[in-house]
């Protein structure tokens, strides 16, 4: 006989090192870490228009206005977490914001009233993420390759259906949605807060977001575990592809209109932010908390650059040492975790 | 456990269905057909004097870069509709291709074509300065059109508009307006500030406002589109609680400035805008934002472009002018549009 119960389980590691020192909690000290940023980009703003910074009223405006500009990208930044957790890439945002935006902007569209358009761009963009998802997935090609095919063809289609032009949108109610600010809360940072709340439930209550970071970590590992990888990619871009629908609503709303020069640089802004929110490029790691801060790190320093006067071209070179500065710290992290513990940490 | 067999075909049958549903919706919400709109054809001209007489026919070959604004879009319709007009002009368009190389390519087979005359707006104006010569030298004037040529002698007749003067012409505006306030917050919303032209518009709204003792307190700079003049407007709003006037260097970026000061819910200032939108006429016309003048920037200067072509091609003078020949260069007065005359150039206003 074989008696197979005869080591007593291991006294939890956990206990003994503490909870602060484990994996478990890298996303949230990582979180901590962004949250310090921001905290300092606001000292940064004290320091140079305490008129702003050091009045309450003033304060609560400008970081209100702050998040509005944050959730557009915001949304997309959110759809691309969960590409990016999952291994992949989404090079098309921006374009599938700018085809979803102008085709619920045409004329046509908008005589059926504010519905029609909010349905047709959720259904522009949910649809052509499926179709990014069919090409990776059942056409086996490099999700890069396959979304800068996207990225260039969505943009030509809507420069196509607008005729390069601006399409002003008469219908008041979609304008209204960048108006409106209920409770004093712009219904903006409300759609981009609801949106983040679904996502993480999504990403960490439901088996949806446990797949997607199996597959990111190790795909082939998750399809021996019954993984049905090809249905998982395509719902996760089709995720993507829907953020990009939602986004396009605000947009347009924000703009007053739709064209097919919206979300320029979209894709680039948002996998910069999810990089310094955590998400691994490789995939298997991202945390929707963290692409949240990492947006509005960036919103911000942009809002410190116009309120203190100064030119764009600061901004542009500070977003670049900010992602080379983040990715450098990520490879550190990574590298720390491959390290095996020392024993009895 | 298996799966009755009715099950996936009945999910597939649904999720086809839905699939077709959705396209048949979006398939009808493309058109963009306005019945409104189409008869516009004020942006083109033609006199009644003697120079309407018929005279030799002249083929006239056109190139301008892809519309990929509203501005250089109505640079295109105005020339092909001008030249429409004519019964003795034969009008050929031809591809400029997405940058100067690939335009400077299709007009060397342009020339050997040997039209009468060529009507060109550059993509680049130093990059296409050999290639006007070549034109030039096998005797095919060259009519340059707004953007100029690095050598005056690679073209026969430079028509362009002034941006300095837009920008003096808006600092003349506020700063009349706001004469004696020396401490007056005044915002200026640029365009691409790397362009020649923006700095050309900036440095004459600069001296405009110098003329009445005012200088710009805050500027910033959006991209010539929606999407950043809302952007960036929305940032400046909350950089200055008090403004007293807005310079905005571009109509189609002023929709997203608009918007952004609607949002906003500010109109303590007024606003001035720039290049004379159809858009930002009607806005001036209801005064329903803070938008209260524009000054020009006309693509009309295409229908004038080829007009003066087809007299280059047939020897004739300016009528109004005591000289024979067509002048070697026309710049066009940047006009500023106010409520008071907005009615005259409402037909004159390009969609953007």
């Amino acid at each position: 006989m074989i008696d197979v119960a005869t080591s007593r389980p291991a006294p939890s590691t956990v206990e003994r090192s503490g909870w602060w020192r484990s994996d478990g909690s890298e996303p949230v000290r990582r979180n901590l870490g962004l949250v310090g940023v921001l905290a300092l980009l606001l000292i940064v703003g004290m320091v140079t228009r305490p008129d702003i910074f050091l009045n309450g009223h003033r304060l609560w405006s400008n970081e209100l206005t702050v998040m509005t500009q944050a959730s557009s990208i915001g949304v997309i930044t959110i759809g691309m977490t969960f590409v990016m957790i999952s291994g992949g890439i989404d090079l098309s945002v921006g374009a599938l914001l700018a085809l979803a935006s102008v085709w619920s902007t045409t004329v046509a569209t908008q005589s059926y009233g504010p519905g029609v358009m909010i349905l047709a761009a959720l259904l522009v963009g949910t649809g052509s993420g499926l179709l990014n998802g069919i090409l990776i997935a059942y056409g086996r090609m490099v999700p890069f390759i396959a979304t800068l095919a996207t990225m260039v063809a969505a943009r030509g289609l809507a420069q196509k259906i607008s005729g390069k032009l601006t399409q002003i949108v008469r219908v008041n109610t979609i304008n209204k949605i960048a108006e409106w600010k209920p409770l004093g809360i712009p219904l903006l940072v409300i759609i981009f807060l609801v949106v983040a709340v679904l996502a993480w439930v999504l990403l960490n209550r439901t088996t949806f977001g446990r797949r997607t970071v199996a597959v990111g970590g190790n795909a082939e590992a998750a399809r021996l575990a019954g993984i049905n990888l090809r249905r998982h990619t395509l719902m996760v871009y089709a995720l993507s592809g829907l953020c990009c629908g939602i986004a396009a609503v605000m947009v347009t709303a924000q703009a007053t209109a739709g064209s097919s020069d919206h979300g320029n640089l979209y894709e680039l802004n948002a996998i910069a932010a999810a990089i310094i929110g955590g998400t691994a490029l490789t995939g298997g790691r991202g945390t929707v908390v963290g692409s949240v801060l990492g947006v509005l790190v960036f919103t911000q320093i942009y809002n410190l650059f116009i309120v203190k006067n100064l030119q764009t071209e600061y901004q542009l070179i500070a977003q670049g040492v900010i992602i080379v500065a983040a990715v450098l710290i990520q490879q550190f992290r990574v590298a720390a975790l491959r390290r095996p513990a020392p024993p009895g940490a | 456990m298996r799966h009755l067999p009715d099950d996936p075909s009945r999910r597939r049958l649904l999720f086809g269905g839905a699939a077709l549903g959705a396209g048949a919706l979006l398939a009808g919400c493309t058109s963009n057909a306005d019945n409104s709109n189409s008869g516009n054809d004020s942006q083109t001209k033609v006199n009644t004097g003697d120079n309407a007489a018929l005279g030799k026919t002249v083929t006239i070959a056109f190139s301008a870069p892809a519309a990929d604004h509203g501005w250089i879009r109505a640079i295109t319709d105005n020339a092909t509709k001008q030249a429409g007009l004519y019964k003795d002009v034969k009008f050929t368009k031809v591809d400029a291709g997405k940058d100067a190389p690939a335009q400077v390519a299709a007009l060397q087979t342009l020339i050997q074509q040997k039209p009468d005359v060529i009507v060109l707006l550059p993509q680049d104006g130093a990059q296409l300065t050999a290639t006007g010569k070549a034109a030039m030298d096998a005797g095919i004037p060259v009519v340059n059109l707004d953007r100029e040529f690095s050598d005056a002698g690679a073209s026969r007749l430079l028509i362009k508009g002034d941006n300095y003067g837009m920008g003096l012409a808006a600092g003349q505006y506020i700063g009349a307006k706001l004469k004696g306030k020396s401490d007056a917050v005044i915002a200026e919303i640029a365009g691409i500030d790397n362009l020649p032209l923006t700095q050309d518009r900036s440095r004459g709204f600069k001296d405009g406002l110098a003329q009445f003792g005012l200088k710009v307190s805050n500027r910033v700079a959006a991209q010539f589109t929606v999407q950043s003049g809302q952007d960036v407007t929305t940032n400046l709003l909350q950089a200055a609680t008090k403004i007293d006037a807005i310079w905005n260097h571009d109509d189609d970026q002023g929709v997203g400035v608009l918007a952004a000061i609607k949002q906003a819910g500010r109109k303590e200032f007024f606003m001035v805008g720039g290049a004379g939108s159809l858009d930002a006429m009607e806005h001036i016309k209801s005064g329903d934002t803070p938008l209260e003048c524009t000054v020009t920037y006309p693509p009309t200067m295409a229908s004038s472009a080829i007009a003066l072509a087809r007299l280059i091609g047939q020897g004739k003078g300016m009528a109004d002018l005591v000289e024979l020949q067509v002048p070697k260069q026309i710049v066009l007065a940047s006009e500023t549009i106010t409520k008071d005359n907005v009615d005259k150039y409402l037909p004159l206003g390009f969609r953007s």
